[in-house]
């Protein structure tokens, strides 16, 4: 009883983490079609942000709730600017744009902060679950998770910005014609979208010690749950995040966590073939 | 003169040909040739992708994946066999297969760009961790152990065909690398200038209407794919011989952008830009791995997102069109300055 507890919640977890960090980029690739690989390195500087605010003596949950998702989004404003903007309808080249990017900011954080481990302690503490230990922190995780697609759909689906984003989604030149710059919506796009993925950085930290390579763990989880969803923003990435969430945990709890990553990465492979629209281009098409 | 054609072959120019294997040939005789054997490895690497992006249109995110297949390939294969003849052959043969396979599930399956993408890169991690995880003596094939992160050490290095105690290393095996460097250039020429490459560009150009004409795209694609692999492979082979060790590093994705930068940077489209893209870069990478003040991931990326958005068509095909440029103003400049003369002469200037 209480082992099958612990399986669920860690299959929740897992669920809440890759819906979580899949946010930002499939904010970006349903809104705009465009592919950040550069995601896995805004979710990495997001986490940095975080640990060095509290090192320099702010409070950690300010810093992962408020700063983290401010200087990624900042940076990612930038980035759309110099880079994004120039590429818009080149789907390939701005994968490839984004791929230098993401080396580029390796490199950078390499070049400021060292190529050393970084960590900060989890502000919550563990609890027991019967004979089991369980960390609290992933409760947490999981409540910042629902949260945060709940958020996302009420700002789609009932507020000024969200009408006039999906309108843009849907059909550009129309939202243009009527007053709305499209240039102007894909900018705040991209930065809300950069700024997801710093919350998710900045909330993840203290699990994962950091980095600069660590961006690349995040990028194929986010990228296989955002491109087998589909173009629909939250009912395509919970429904990826719950297959792959459950599929990874049961064959880890099964095998070994190596081989629940490797079933998770195989099934994606195996759905995109047989959906090359993802799941929300096959069903629940008329979902946000 | 109306733009410069899209078809970018082209005959093949033997005189450049020639300086560069006059080259290859004559450079054991000025420097060593350690480094100069892995920049060759690089550019048969970047030639593998070179023939399959430029030519056939199909961006392959992971090529990573059959380079290490053949590295790892050579290694288990040789150090079961105990000679190098057949285990080299396995390293083509094993990743073309591979290859056949996946592009096969692809490209009849009509998957194409981005989700492509995904697939390509999902196989290169699905062997990065797999490799990763073999530590340990339950992973083995017949007497190799597959060593997790540590990869395969000491396994019997090339050697001449029929006798396993002439081993090929230091200059020969370089000799071994530049031939099949060249040879493969000479058969993707081949390959480009056969029918089955002329379809290729047609449908890189334009698929639909490829099919049109009544030829399958997808069994067209799923080849060239495979023959990508299978040079890929070869390279991978290679390049164990070279660092006689192989890790789960070859199938990084450090590894698979950085073939992605010498070929787009070299140019897309030609067969010398890769091979160019691989040697600059590479060797500016070796260079730049001496120090520690400038991190090497920083120059190439900085480099991929510059050429992207400046140069989309990579360095040669810009200095192509740059010299037809030039040569059509000097040839307008003669007349132009002809038509002066001929004005003046006859006084009506």
């Amino acid at each position: 009883m209480d082992y099958a507890a612990v399986v669920f919640l860690e299959i929740l977890y897992m669920i809440a983490f890759l819906a979580l960090t899949s946010a930002g980029l499939a904010v970006v690739f349903g809104m705009m079609r465009v592919i950040n690989l550069a995601h896995g390195e805004f979710v990495m500087i997001g986490g940095y942000t975080t640990i060095f605010c509290n090192r320099a003596g702010l409070d950690i949950w300010f810093s992962m709730l408020v700063i983290s998702p401010l200087v990624v989004g900042i940076i990612g404003l930038i980035v759309e600017r110099l880079v994004i903007r120039h590429l818009y309808g080149r789907m390939i080249d701005t994968m490839l744009a984004t791929w230098g990017l993401s080396l580029l900011m390796v490199g950078l954080v390499t070049l400021i902060f060292g190529n050393t481990a970084v960590s900060v302690t989890a502000p919550i503490q563990s609890y027991q679950v019967g004979a089991y230990q369980m960390g609290g922190y992933n409760l947490f995780i999981i409540a910042i998770g629902i949260l945060v697609m709940l958020l996302l759909w009420l700002v789609l689906r009932y507020t000024r910005v969200g009408l006039v984003a999906r309108g843009a989604m849907q059909n550009a030149e129309i939202a243009s014609s009527l007053g709305y710059n499209p240039q102007r919506i894909y900018m705040w796009t991209f930065t809300a979208g950069a700024a997801l993925s710093g919350l998710a950085g900045g909330v993840m930290a203290p699990l994962t010690g950091l980095l600069p390579s660590s961006g690349s763990l995040y990028i194929a989880k986010s990228f296989i749950t955002v491109i087998t969803g589909g173009a629909a923003i939250i009912s395509g990435t919970l429904g990826s995040s719950i297959i792959f969430g459950t599929v990874n945990q049961i064959v880890s709890f099964g095998s070994t966590p190596v081989i629940g990553e490797i079933a998770m990465l195989a099934l994606a492979i195996i759905l995109l073939r047989l959906m090359p629209q993802g799941i929300t281009g096959r069903f629940f098409r008329n979902s946000t | 003169m109306t733009g410069h054609p899209t078809f970018g072959i082209g005959r093949i120019r033997w005189g450049w040909f020639i300086v560069g294997s006059l080259i290859l040939l004559l450079l054991p005789a000025v420097t060593g040739t350690n480094t100069p054997t892995l920049l060759l490895i690089w550019a048969l690497f970047a030639l593998s992708l070179g023939l399959l992006w430029g030519f056939a249109g199909i961006l392959s995110f992971g090529h990573a994946a059959y380079f290490g297949l053949g590295a790892y390939t050579y290694a288990i294969a040789s150090m079961n066999v105990g000679e190098s003849t057949g285990p080299l052959l396995l390293a083509i043969v094993l990743p073309a297969a591979v290859a056949a396979v996946i592009g096969a599930m692809m490209f009849y399956g009509r998957i194409s760009d981005v989700y492509m993408g995904v697939i390509t890169l999902v196989v290169t991690l699905i062997l990065f961790k797999f490799m990763s995880a073999t530590a340990g003596d339950a992973y083995r094939i017949g007497s190799a152990r597959l060593g997790g992160f540590n990869g395969i050490p000491a396994f019997p290095i090339l050697n001449v065909p029929g006798d396993a105690s002439v081993t090929v290393y230091g200059t020969p095996f370089y000799y071994v690398v530049a031939v099949a460097l060249m040879g493969c250039y000479l058969l993707c020429r081949w390959i480009l200038g056969s029918y089955f490459g002329q379809v290729l560009i047609g449908i890189r150009e334009n698929e639909a209407r490829v099919e049109l004409l009544g030829y399958s795209a997808p069994l067209y694609k799923t080849a060239i794919f495979t023959i990508s692999a299978a040079m890929a492979g070869l390279a991978g082979c290679l390049f164990a011989n070279w660092a006689e060790i192989v890790t789960p590093g070859v199938f990084s994705l450090g590894q698979s952008a950085e073939v992605i930068i010498w070929t787009i940077v070299g140019g897309l489209g030609t067969l010398a830009g890769p091979i160019a893209g691989a040697i600059v870069l590479g060797y500016l990478k070796l260079l730049l791995g001496q120090q520690t003040l400038i991190d090497n991931s920083l120059v190439l990326g900085a480099i991929l997102v510059l050429v992207v958005l400046l140069l989309p068509s990579g360095l040669l095909p810009a200095l192509t069109r740059w010299r037809e440029r030039r040569d059509v103003a000097r040839v307008s400049r003669r007349q132009a300055s002809s038509t002066r003369r001929r004005r003046s002469q006859r006084g009506d200037a």
